[in-house]
């Protein structure tokens, strides 16, 4: 089927690692990834972005729910930073919300899309058999309909609610290819001594699972998850573009984009500050991951890197 | 191979179906067509929204289960069902196919040509200027969402027309209204209407092609085979392309299949943006109309198109490596 193979080629490289646990690793990791210069950029401007969007709200007088009605449509000032909007809102303080907003929902989706991953890989990999066919049936079928559709007609369920809500759904429809990858691995785990010792001392599966399984996937997990971060955002911001995201008067990247679109031409202000952010923020990710994934893979040297920011979207 | 692909086929229509009654179950619990008419001004009586509703087989009071099987029943027939304003969605359907399949068609066969090049250039020339310009602009192309990337595509056609001092790029629609002239006349103007809104498709699949052709090309590059190639007295060009680019080229097959769905995600917004009247539009006006039937034709529409995409690759797959072929 469409991304079997694709992920099985991952999977022999990423079965090629299996890590020996010793105490130096984490500096190991830490000094080769420091040596990775797109890397510590990535990382750098990540962590300028989160500062951005936690701090910048406070920097500026403006509320992102505020309307001067003394300014409309005024450009770059002292007052307002990025300029104003039709209805007087602080593009500034807008933009700082919706950066804000994007960072926390991909961050989340990314981290609990990884998480159920994990889960059903870990399962359908360990158990075999029908759980296994099952759970890889479903991620077929899902692999088939792109979840911006399912997300797009989906989207009514949510409006009105926590945005939490949106960030469940959002990781309920990206954890399929990386449940393959990961299943893959705990076939391969399966096998392994260790594992054979805790079923013979008769240690109940679930505890295999999470405690001899999902550790010795750590690197595979923490990249991916880092990796769905951008694949998350893109996915975020593609649909409150449309209006099927973040609902007003809550703003997002994608909000703020699409209300800016049709007068970016003579308005630039509108558009072009959470433009710039949304492409920085994707991008840092993408290479942090990458220093990642070259950081921990042990069989380091191999100058392949495949990222794919743009994944979910 | 006959056996094979008739495997594949059988596989795929089995998931085409199910998908598309997934699409249409979710579509049905979670839209709500009676909020559409109930919003009209003046509002109209109850009576007349259920009679409508229970015409159009929309009607949220009926269990879901005796709306699935009646629309499941029409669509084995073909007959896709009405569109909340009472119109045919299979005709509708009908005209909107083909606009986006001509996006689509364009956008994937320059997007992996392009991006099968540029791979194959930067792995060859690794680490080189070249290599890591092409990388740094991939890796900027897949961090823009294609609705940014189309609107900046379109500020950029505005301001080399205006620079031209004349309309050198249409951006909005597929055609110019009113156009006069011969057929020849006709297609130029469609073929220029054509340009941007395919460039903003084909850049998402250039980079994600030229990034997983690059890593392929490195690992063959190495290979024994390139060796005794050369070591026969064959040049590197010709070595590289009959010997490498052959194997390199077979996970594109399985990328050729994987990256449908993000490009029929894409071909949405660029439809919005440029002004297309295809099938994404149409999804995305639909959800905002609660039409149910019509949201579920694009789910079919998808599906469909994604495992032929996949039934492709698999050929494609066939045809580039020998083991498969069993």
């Amino acid at each position: 089927m469409t991304a079997e193979e694709l992920v099985l080629a991952q999977e022999e490289s990423a079965m090629t690692a299996p890590e020996p646990v010793t105490l130096g690793r984490g500096r190991i990791v830490l000094r080769r990834f420091l040596r990775r210069k797109l890397a510590v950029a990535g990382l750098v401007i990540l962590v300028l972005m989160f500062a951005l969007a936690f701090i910048g709200p406070y920097l500026s007088s403006w509320n992102y729910k505020d309307q001067d009605y003394n300014n409309f449509l005024t450009g770059p000032s002292a007052t307002h930073w990025f300029g104003t909007t039709q209805i007087g809102s602080d593009v500034y303080a807008q933009t700082m919300r919706g950066l804000q907003k994007s960072l926390i929902i991909g961050l989340l989706a990314a981290v609990l899309s990884t998480g159920v991953a994990g889960i059903v890989g870990a399962t359908a990999g360990y158990f075999g058999g029908w759980t296994d066919r099952v759970l890889m049936w479903f991620v077929d079928l899902l692999l088939v309909l792109p979840s911006f559709l399912i997300l797009a007609i989906t989207s009514p369920l949510f409006h009105g609610r926590t945005w939490l809500l949106f960030v469940i759904l959002l990781a309920a429809f990206n954890w399929m290819v990386t449940a393959r990858m990961v299943r893959g691995l705990a076939r391969s785990l399966r096998e392994r001594e260790f594992v054979t010792a805790a079923e013979v001392m008769g240690v109940h599966p679930l505890r295999i699972i999470t405690r001899h399984l999902l550790p010795n996937m750590a690197s595979l997990l923490i990249i991916d998850a880092t990796l769905n971060v951008g694949g998350t955002i893109i996915a975020e911001t593609s649909l409150s573009y449309f209006g099927f995201g973040v609902q007003p008067p809550d703003v997002s990247l994608g909000t703020i984009i699409a209300d800016g679109t049709d007068s970016a031409l003579n308005y630039p202000w509108l558009f072009y500050p959470a433009g710039v952010l949304l492409i920085l923020t994707v991008m840092a990710v993408a290479f942090v991951g990458d220093g990642l994934r070259d950081a921990m893979d042990d069989a380091a040297g191999t100058a392949s890197s495949t990222s794919t920011p743009g994944d979910a979207a | 191979m006959g056996a094979f692909l008739l495997r594949r086929i059988v596989n795929y229509l089995v998931l085409i179906t199910l998908a598309t009654c997934l699409g249409y179950l979710l579509a049905a619990s979670s839209l709500s067509p009676r909020e559409y008419f109930a919003q009209r001004q003046p509002p109209p009586p109850v009576a007349s929204v259920n009679a409508t509703l229970n015409q159009l087989n929309l009607n949220d009071k009926t269990p879901l289960e005796d709306r699935f099987a009646h629309w499941a029943k029409g669509v084995v027939t073909g007959d896709l069902g009405k569109t909340i304003d009472d119109t045919s969605v299979s005709a509708e359907m009908g005209r909107r196919m083909g606009v986006t399949l001509r996006l689509v068609l364009f956008g994937t066969i320059s997007g992996a040509l392009v991006g099968v090049a540029l791979g194959f250039i930067s792995a060859i020339r690794q680490y080189r200027p070249s290599d890591h310009t092409i990388t740094f602009l991939s890796f900027l192309v897949l961090s823009t969402p294609v609705f940014l990337l189309a609107v900046l595509l379109k500020i950029g056609t505005v301001k080399i027309n205006q620079a031209a001092g004349t309309t050198l790029l249409p951006y909005t629609g597929e055609t110019t209204a009113g156009l006069a002239g011969g057929w020849f006349r006709h297609l130029v103007d469609r073929g220029q209407h054509l340009v941007v809104p395919t460039l903003s498709l084909m850049l998402g699949q250039a980079a994600l092609f030229s990034r997983y052709q690059r890593s392929a090309m490195l690992d063959v590059l190495g290979a024994d085979y390139i060796r005794t190639a050369r070591a026969t007295g064959m040049r590197r060009g010709p070595a590289l392309v009959k010997h490498g680019l052959r194997t390199a080229l077979i996970p594109m097959a399985t990328l050729f299949a994987y990256q449908m769905g993000m490009l029929l995600t894409g071909v949405t917004f660029t439809e919005k943006i440029f002004g297309w009247h295809g099938m994404g539009e149409w999804f995305v006006d639909s959800i905002g109309r609660q039409d149910v039937n019509a949201v579920a034709a694009m789910v079919l529409f998808t599906a469909v198109l994604i495992l032929i995409a996949g039934l492709l690759s698999d050929i494609a797959h066939a045809l580039l490596d020998p083991r498969v072929r069993d």
